[in-house]
């Protein structure tokens, strides 16, 4: 399939050149709470590209039909939907995870990125456009997610996925877990670095003071 | 019509909300008998955990897991009024002393107290474990009680002396993740096995306390607190005191050894 080029900005664009976390900064709050360890972030990220890819598609579809007074609640209620059918697919299939996420992915429906893509984006342009829109911008949240969750879990608890790589002192390896890095200022740290390299390979998101 | 008309926007909120509601409440509806024996299931593992038949990072198999629960559990029904075992008259479905404890046909309201358990059910479950070779060797209790933000729902496991803690675990809660969320850590989980639950003279002595307890040995009525988390330690606190005493398991508790006497 060959994407053409503005169908492509939709996709890529989020990922490094304007990635949601990053540069506009949204969508923290989940990256502090479910990153203490990779499976919970790829899970987490995961229904955020099933809500976000599912309500831009959605929304756009209807964009020419919503009333303008009541978009705001009609874009909630779309998202809202896809939310509760995540959180109720999770807890029928992914029990334990669902479990260690708790009211994190209830909480999908405050995520700044999802309204943020439905009302800036998926009201102006075409489902399909929308769709990948959706799907990138969750990419670029999934990506720091992914990243911040694999420095924590390795630093802090030795594994990845679980495997244990860092033999921590505890099961009689040589490794003592950094304890900061289970508890959520980490995340925020981790959140700055990441930002900082970025502003330095891509100086033009350095903002003006 | 016009997009901006009342008529107009009442009928879309209207279509809006029926299409999302019929799409939610079809899934929920879809999906229950799944997610129902899954919450069964964890509650299995975590009676096996709470009585130190499985590991707490142990993964196993659901198949496996309810062929060791049928084999080393049992489940009672005890009526806390009485404090002696009683039969289940015929209830459609399993058993839920929780939902029981919401029921005023099924519950003893109680006075404001510490553990803000507003009612006990009549009926109350707990799990016979068997050590192996089929003697009874412990008790599983179900527990609730407020935390900080949470009714935390957990399991006591008590030795068949009625005394002696061999367990807690807490299945669900909604504690701070990271300071009160620690009370289902294992490294603090495993703080509890050998602290005894009534003092010499059978009354409920166990409490978190804060900073560290030291071992069983030095201090069999106290555990660790939780740092950042002293609410939710209060909270355990208030739960277990309450479960032991009179309006909880002690009628019940009483007929084993060292509880008895109070």
């Amino acid at each position: 399939m060959k994407l053409s080029r503005k169908e492509k900005e939709a996709l890529v664009d989020p990922l490094f050149n304007n990635n949601p976390i990053a540069l506009q900064v949204l969508g923290i709050c989940s990256a502090l709470a479910v990153t203490t360890n990779m499976a919970t972030a790829l899970v987490m990220s995961m229904a955020v590209v099933f809500v976000t890819a599912g309500s831009s598609t959605v929304v756009s579809f209807l964009r020419n039909n919503i009333p303008p007074n009541i978009r705001i609640i009609v874009q909630l209620s779309v998202i809202a939907s896809f939310v509760i059918l995540t959180d109720q697919i999770l807890k029928a299939y992914l029990f334990d995870i669902s479990k260690q996420l708790s009211v994190f992915v209830g909480l999908i429906i405050t995520n700044c990125i999802v309204m943020g893509r439905a009302e800036a984006y998926a009201m102006q342009n075409g489902p399909w456009l929308s769709f990948l829109d959706g799907v990138g911008n969750a990419l670029g949240y999934t990506l720091i997610l992914v990243a911040v969750g694999f420095f924590r879990e390795l630093f802090g608890a030795g594994s990845l996925f679980g495997f244990v790589i860092l033999r921590p002192v505890t099961a009689g390896g040589w490794y003592e877990p950094n304890g900061l890095m289970l508890l959520a200022p980490s995340a925020f740290f981790l959140i700055g670095v990441i930002i900082w390299v970025l502003r330095v390979w891509k100086p033009e998101q350095v903002e003006n003071s | 019509m016009q997009r901006n008309s009342t008529l107009y926007i009442i009928s879309f909120a209207a279509v809006v909300c029926v299409v999302c509601s019929i799409l939610v409440s079809g899934a929920a509806v879809l999906l229950k008998s799944r997610q129902d024996r899954n919450i069964l299931l964890d509650r299995q593992k975590e009676v096996l955990v709470v009585s130190g038949l499985l590991g707490a990072d142990d993964s196993i198999a659901p198949q496996e897991v309810q062929r060791r629960f049928e084999e080393r559990i049992a489940t009672k029904y005890v009526d806390l009024r009485e404090g002696t075992f009683t039969e289940l008259g015929d209830t459609p479905g399993i058993y839920d002393p929780v939902k029981a404890a919401n029921d005023s046909a099924t519950s003893t309201a109680l006075d404001p107290n510490p553990a803000q358990v507003r009612a006990v059910p009549h009926v109350a479950l707990v799990y016979e474990v068997a050590d192996d070779a089929g003697a009874v060797d412990q008790y599983v209790l179900q527990v609730w009680g407020n935390g900080l933000w949470s009714t935390m729902y957990g399991y006591l496991a008590l030795d068949k002396d009625g005394a002696t803690v061999r367990g807690l675990t807490f299945y669900e809660h909604g504690e701070t993740p990271g300071l009160g969320g620690e009370v289902d850590s294992p490294g603090w989980k495993a703080l509890w096995p050998g602290r005894l639950a009534y003092d010499d003279a059978g009354k409920p002595a166990i409490q978190v306390i804060k900073g560290p307890a030291g071992t069983p040995e030095e201090a069999p009525y106290e555990v660790d607190g939780l740092s950042g988390a002293t609410l939710t330690s209060r909270g355990v606190t208030n739960m277990l005191q309450f479960w032991l005493g009179e309006n909880g398991y002690a009628p019940f508790l009483k007929s084993f050894g060292k509880s008895g006497r109070a």
